[in-house]
């Protein structure tokens, strides 16, 4: 661990095995573990640290999980709310894997669908799927469009 | 296995197609009994007996059978079963199912959960190919698609039927004039879509401006319940309707298309000019949903 996290060690200390999230973008660090299907009913033992300061991008948001590393498609995710970030691999507490985040194509359960018509609202056994584009997420059933403001569309 | 859900799926190449082979069963020349033995089921979750009956009408004339859910029996289906299971079910028992449901994304859950070819024929305010597929026949026998000036007039915000036929239309590097009172325009995204595909979107202030310039007039309905009384209502449709006075100078090959039925968006003494194509677009559908229906069970 470097020295910059050492001086937030009464915040988020350093993990032995485990996810570290780093460079989330500031204030998002709840809609990642939402995401992460993280609850204040799950297992995982976490740490998180909002609004730290951060050379290259001013202010960001830090998340630990302890025993957990996270498989790729869910770390994908992330992209949707964090493009910037990190994903650190801890194991005997060294980092043993590096990683960026890479949006997916398709996203399938994790966000609803805004349109109170389409089918994937009611309950027919289907999962949400959105087509990620540049100009935002497309529901692949009812073609309705989600151009900002994805966090609160999560399910 | 071959769905018809969202005329999204397609590209030129199978439009061309589809609307070549409704061409060959208008004209009469195909074949008796082509889809003998072949039953469908209409599966209709909500009213709309003119689709239902066109479908009918279609299969009818293929030698094929069709086996009927009307909206009552289907609302009864609803209860406490959901479209997959009922899916499930109905594709075990016919060769295609014909689909109108209430639900956005409807005929594509449908696809996912059938044994059987389905076709969409509406799903809420989302999708409805047939329709659109009709429409860019009855223009077709006319003139060719390429480069035309097309308006879309009325409910550009929620008229599906015109949404669609912008987006088919987008393959033929059209013009597209859009004439919408406040309110009713179309979404920005459809838009912007459309922009992106390479499609000169005009907007319009009134239907007298762009009239003249037009090859093809597409009116839709301005449904009352979208404003707030009847006062504003009456004065918005009244400012969008369609009169004999109106058409003076217009192109002579001026074609009005309406997916009808209509609420008084076109003045009946227009029926009687040659700009009136609304009868025969309906009358269109036919062979257009013969071409579907051979299409996905061939
Ligand atoms: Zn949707």
């Amino acid at each position: 661990m470097s020295r910059k996290d050492t001086a937030h060690g009464l915040l988020v200390s350093p993990i032995r095995n485990g996810t570290v999230i780093d460079h989330i973008t500031a204030g998002e660090a709840l809609n990642v573990l939402r995401i992460l299907g993280i609850t204040g009913s799950t297992n995982e033992c976490l740490s998180i640290a909002t609004n730290v300061e951060s050379r290259r991008l001013g202010k960001k948001d830090i998340v630990k999980i302890e025993n957990r590393e996270l498989r790729k498609e869910e770390v994908d995710l992330i992209a949707l709310l964090a493009p910037q970030a990190r994903i650190n691999i801890i194991r005997e507490y060294g980092v043993v894997e590096k990683k960026g985040v890479e949006i997916p194509h398709v996203i399938k359960g994790v966000v609803r669908c805004p349109n109170p018509g389409c089918i994937t609202n009611t309950n027919e056994p289907v999962e949400s799927t959105f087509e990620v584009l540049d100009k935002g997420l497309h529901c692949l059933y009812c073609d309705w469009l989600i151009k900002d403001d994805i966090a609160n569309h999560i399910i | 296995m071959y769905h018809i859900i969202s005329i999204r799926d397609f590209e030129r190449e199978d439009l061309d197609y589809l609307l070549d082979r409704a061409e060959v069963f208008e004209t009469g020349r195909y074949p008796p009994g082509l889809l003998k033995d072949r039953l469908v089921a209409l599966l209709f979750f909500e009213p709309s007996t003119r689709t239902r009956m066109s479908f009918a009408a279609a299969l009818a004339r293929l030698g094929g059978q069709s086996i009927n859910v009307d909206s009552v029996e289907a609302s009864s289906i609803v209860k406490g079963e959901t479209l997959a299971d009922t899916i499930r079910v109905v594709s075990g028992y016919v060769d295609a199912i014909v689909l109108r449901h209430p639900k956005e994304g409807a005929a594509r859950l449908a696809a996912e959960f059938s044994s059987v070819p389905v076709i969409n024929a509406g799903d809420g305010a989302g999708q409805h190919p047939s329709q659109t597929l009709l429409d860019l026949y009855t223009i077709r026998k006319s003139m060719p698609l390429d480069g035309i000036d097309a308006g879309l007039l009325g409910d550009l915000r929620y008229g599906r039927t015109a949404h669609s036929l912008a987006l088919a239309l987008s393959l033929y590097g059209v013009t597209l004039h859009t004439i919408a009172p406040t309110g009713l325009e179309m979404p920005v995204n459809i838009a912007v879509e459309l922009r992106e595909r390479g499609v000169e979107v005009v907007e319009h202030a009134s239907v007298e401006e762009a009239i003249r310039e037009l090859d093809v007039l597409y009116v839709t309905r301005i449904q009352r319940e979208r404003f707030p009384d009847t006062a504003s209502y009456y004065n918005v449709a009244s400012s969008y309707r369609i009169t004999t006075q109106l058409l003076e100078g217009v192109r002579d090959h001026l074609m009005i298309l309406h997916p009808l039925p209509r609420a008084g968006e076109i003045d009946p003494a227009v029926d009687r000019t040659p700009y009136a194509r609304y009868f025969e677009q309906a009358r269109n559908g036919v062979p257009v949903r013969m071409a579907l229906l051979h299409e996905v069970m061939r």
